[in-house]
């Protein structure tokens, strides 16, 4: 099981967690504002866009090179920009905090 | 070849050039062709504006036969994101659990109504029908208007003739007047009442604005949807056990939807118009002169897409533009997506396997490129699943 705290664009902190399935469905499911989702998953709209804390970044991991593209043209990318679709819940990922890029 | 295969007749000129040029009654197309080059271009509206003349960057232009500016597709930011913002709400109401059932006994409806006939032509009889009546949920009116689009046939604007029918363009246009007209008179809950009642920027929307919000809710989801489900069907017939695929693992279905509109690219490109001399690819762009995003050649991009040309339901990662890219995506993708997933649901849930009888493919010509983009007819018979 693993919590991940989401910090949407009203600054609500909200913390939910599950044991499988990407860190997108995990938002959707919970309603976080911010998150769509809107290709169910398959790094096609970027409406899962999140920058991660910087302490969890090692936790998280990198984009791959189709992530970094889309990200390349997201006005609100910076070096902490994952779309959270890509993201998948496992314990490695245990108390990462996660804004949404909005 | 199989019959449901849409082939990619761009391959050679994205490798070799990146961009292609096609004339369009004198006003020329650099069509780029490239799935980053493209994404590039859509989202640098700076240079490419989507915000030309009324008509203009769409291909082929419609600058002859239409005078009122799409919204929010014919406006470029900032003034394009109050707009959006306005009607996006409304275009996400498929997502809506009502909406969701409503439209689901619409498709069964159908689907098992087709299950009961010999032999269904697609296109009229199936695809038609299923998009008229599911676009009386995304407008809020009532279903039996349905009985209206049906009776306009399949092209909004297209007649046999000819590409551009002003006689056509002008049906839709008089009729959305009317419903305007009728709106203002007695307000209901639907989107034109929606419209008329909203305010953009502290102004009121005017009734050419609604009209603009209107044609391209209208124009934008009829041939595109009605081509998504043809070649689903036609697909499906030819591989039915993807219909068993799909019943043992309805998880699957997203991923499926997002990968059949990659494959089909209903809508083959979309225009814009540069502000400026520049470049794509190493070939000049003039000030004023337009170039199109290739949604269908960037779908197939083979620096991208592993076995781009075949048809993998369960494709993991796929960065497809066939919704567009950037702030002009489809207005109209979420309640595609949701006919889609719905559709799928069905008819793994109800039929078992699909014939396939005579039909006649409808193939854009782009002058270097003839594309097949779904049929003009298609006769199949739909059978029961038993499992």
């Amino acid at each position: 099981m693993a919590k991940v705290t989401f910090v949407t664009p009203d600054q609500e902190s909200i913390t939910v967690e599950a044991d499988s399935g990407s860190v997108m469905e995990l938002a959707v499911n919970n309603n976080i504002q911010g998150i769509d989702g809107d290709c169910g998953g398959v790094c096609s709209c970027a409406t899962c866009h999140v920058h991660v804390a910087a302490g969890d970044v090692t936790k998280v991991g990198e984009a791959s090179e189709i992530e970094q593209d889309m990200l390349e043209l997201d006005d609100n990318a910076n070096e902490f920009s994952r779309l959270c679709c890509q993201i998948e819940v496992t314990e490695a990922i245990d108390g990462v905090v996660l804004t949404v890029a909005g | 070849m199989k019959k449901s295969a849409i082939s990619d007749p761009f391959e050679k000129a994205r490798l070799e050039q990146g961009v292609s040029e096609i004339d369009d009654q004198k006003d020329p197309v650099k069509m780029v062709l490239g799935l980053k080059d493209v994404r590039k271009c859509a989202h640098n509206w700076k240079t490419y504006q989507s915000g030309a003349a009324p008509g203009r960057i769409v291909v082929p232009s419609e600058v002859h036969i239409r005078d009122t500016r799409q919204i929010p597709f014919e406006v470029d930011p900032p003034e394009h994101k109050s707009y959006r913002d306005l009607v996006e709400p409304w275009f996400k109401r498929p997502l809506q659990d009502e909406y969701k059932i409503l439209l689901k006994q619409q498709i069964d409806a159908l689907v098992d109504d087709v299950l009961a006939r010999p032999s269904v032509e697609v296109v009229e009889e199936f695809a038609l029908t299923l998009q008229s009546r599911a676009l009386t949920l995304l407008l809020n009116t009532p279903y039996e208007e349905s009985d209206v689009w049906i009776d306009w046939g399949t092209h909004v604007f297209r007649s046999e003739d000819s590409d551009l029918d002003a006689d056509k363009a002008n049906i839709l246009y008089d009729y959305i007047d009317q419903q305007i007209d009728n709106a203002i008179a007695s307000p209901t809950d639907d989107l034109y009442s929606m419209l008329l009642s909203s305010e953009v920027n502290g102004k009121k929307l005017t009734k050419e604005e609604v009209k603009g919000v209107m044609i391209l809710t209208f124009a934008g989801g009829r041939d595109t949807v009605i081509n998504a489900v043809t070649n689903t069907i036609a697909y499906l017939a030819e591989h039915p056990e993807a219909l068993r695929h799909l019943q043992d693992n309805p998880d699957m279905t997203g991923k499926a939807v997002e990968e059949l509109v990659r494959y089909f690219s209903p809508l083959t490109h979309m225009g814009r118009v540069a502000t400026e001399d520049t470049q794509v690819c190493e070939h000049a762009v003039k000030a004023d002169s337009r170039i199109s995003l290739c949604w269908a050649s960037a779908n197939r991009d083979e620096r991208v897409f592993e076995k781009p040309n075949e048809i993998m339901l369960d494709r993991k990662v796929n960065p497809h533009v066939a919704f567009g890219f950037s702030h002009h995506n489809c207005l109209g993708a979420t309640h595609a997506r949701q006919i889609l997933s719905t559709l799928l649901v069905s008819l793994a849930s109800k039929v078992g396997s699909i014939d396939i009888h005579q039909y006649h493919e409808k193939i854009e010509d782009w002058q270097q490129f003839q594309r097949k983009v779904g049929y003009d007819s298609i006769h199949v018979t739909f059978h029961a699943n038993n499992k």
